[in-house]
């Protein structure tokens, strides 16, 4: 198989199956935030976004949710930098 | 460390904007010329897998947790350049489509992230001769890099002051950063036993 995609399907793996499990806890900055006190700041969020907080709408069990949203985030990354380098690329192919 | 929009002002928010693009268009002509065809799925692979691992957040202790950045992993295997090229679209990404980070906070998430964090390991690395103990060093630094570059932008964002910020920032993220040293190490062992020609796939220099 070709390596990029046993590395692919490792990010698929990591981005579906691990992503349920990971910590809910607060990152760093937000602990930063809390401590200090500015996470007053955070205002209304606003909902524009296809998939807000990794969590596939739509989707009751949040596990899931969470799953389905990793493996398209995963893909979509993939998707755009691989265009992204090929269009890219093709743009700037020095003719034969 | 993805900064949420209340948490930037429109100076900031524009500032960063402005140096991230400019950048950015810099390293699209770092790479252009010395991109191979072959190296695209690779690229691709790279940025689903530093999505992907953005997303475990890894507890490490009183209440909190980190997750990697990924920036200072791809910097080691296509350059610094490629490497913002592919940090900045997985944040855009995360941004746009999963609300992660404000998107008036995107150029500072970008630079801080998908710039500062690339290129700064990336020099120490070199730096420190291209050794295991570079590697780790260098994503560890990576983070510390980022999370003053945000105190920085929140403190100017007139959010919180510096003294108070900024301690508490390093602080967290000096832990966050071994992580981040661990799992670059660990993930580029893998990555170049699977495919070890991409020990010599640098992109456009350093």
């Amino acid at each position: 198989m070709k390596k990029w995609l046993v590395i692919l399907f490792c990010a698929l793996f990591i981005g579906g199956l691990i992503s349920p499990f990971a910590s809910s806890s607060p990152d760093g900055l937000e602990k930063v935030a809390e401590q200090t006190g500015f996470l007053v700041h955070t205002g209304e969020a606003k909902s524009l976004s296809l998939i807000p907080d990794y969590n596939l709408p739509g989707v009751k069990n949040t596990s899931l949710a969470t799953a389905f949203a990793g493996m398209i985030g995963t893909l979509i990354s993939f998707g755009i930098v691989y265009l992204i380098f090929r269009l890219w690329l093709k743009g700037n192919m020095k003719e034969a | 460390m993805h900064i949420p929009d209340s948490f930037v002002s429109p100076v900031v928010s524009i500032a960063t904007t402005v140096i991230s693009v400019g950048t950015i268009k810099i390293a699209l002509n770092k790479t252009k010329e010395a991109l191979e065809e072959k190296q695209v799925p690779y690229l691709g692979a790279m940025a689903a897998f530093i999505f992907a691992a953005q997303m475990i957040n890894f507890y490490i202790f009183g209440g909190t947790s980190g997750h990697l950045i990924g920036a200072v992993l791809a910097s080691i295997i296509f350059g610094p350049w490629a490497s913002m090229i592919i940090m900045t679209a997985v944040l855009t990404i995360q941004c746009i489509v999963f609300q992660d980070g404000g998107i008036t906070a995107l150029g500072a998430n970008v630079l801080n992230m998908g710039i500062l964090a690339p290129l700064i390991g990336y020099k120490v690395y070199q730096i420190m001769k291209k050794t295991k103990t570079a590697i780790f060093v260098a994503a560890w630094l990576s983070v510390l890099v980022s999370s003053i570059a945000v105190s920085l932008e929140l403190s100017l964002s007139g959010i919180i002051n510096l003294d108070i910020v900024l301690p508490a920032m390093l602080f967290w993220h000096i832990f966050i950063g071994i992580g981040e040293g661990l799992i670059t190490v660990a993930a580029l062992n893998y990555i170049f036993m699977v495919k070890p020609s991409l020990k010599t796939s640098e992109i456009g220099g350093g």
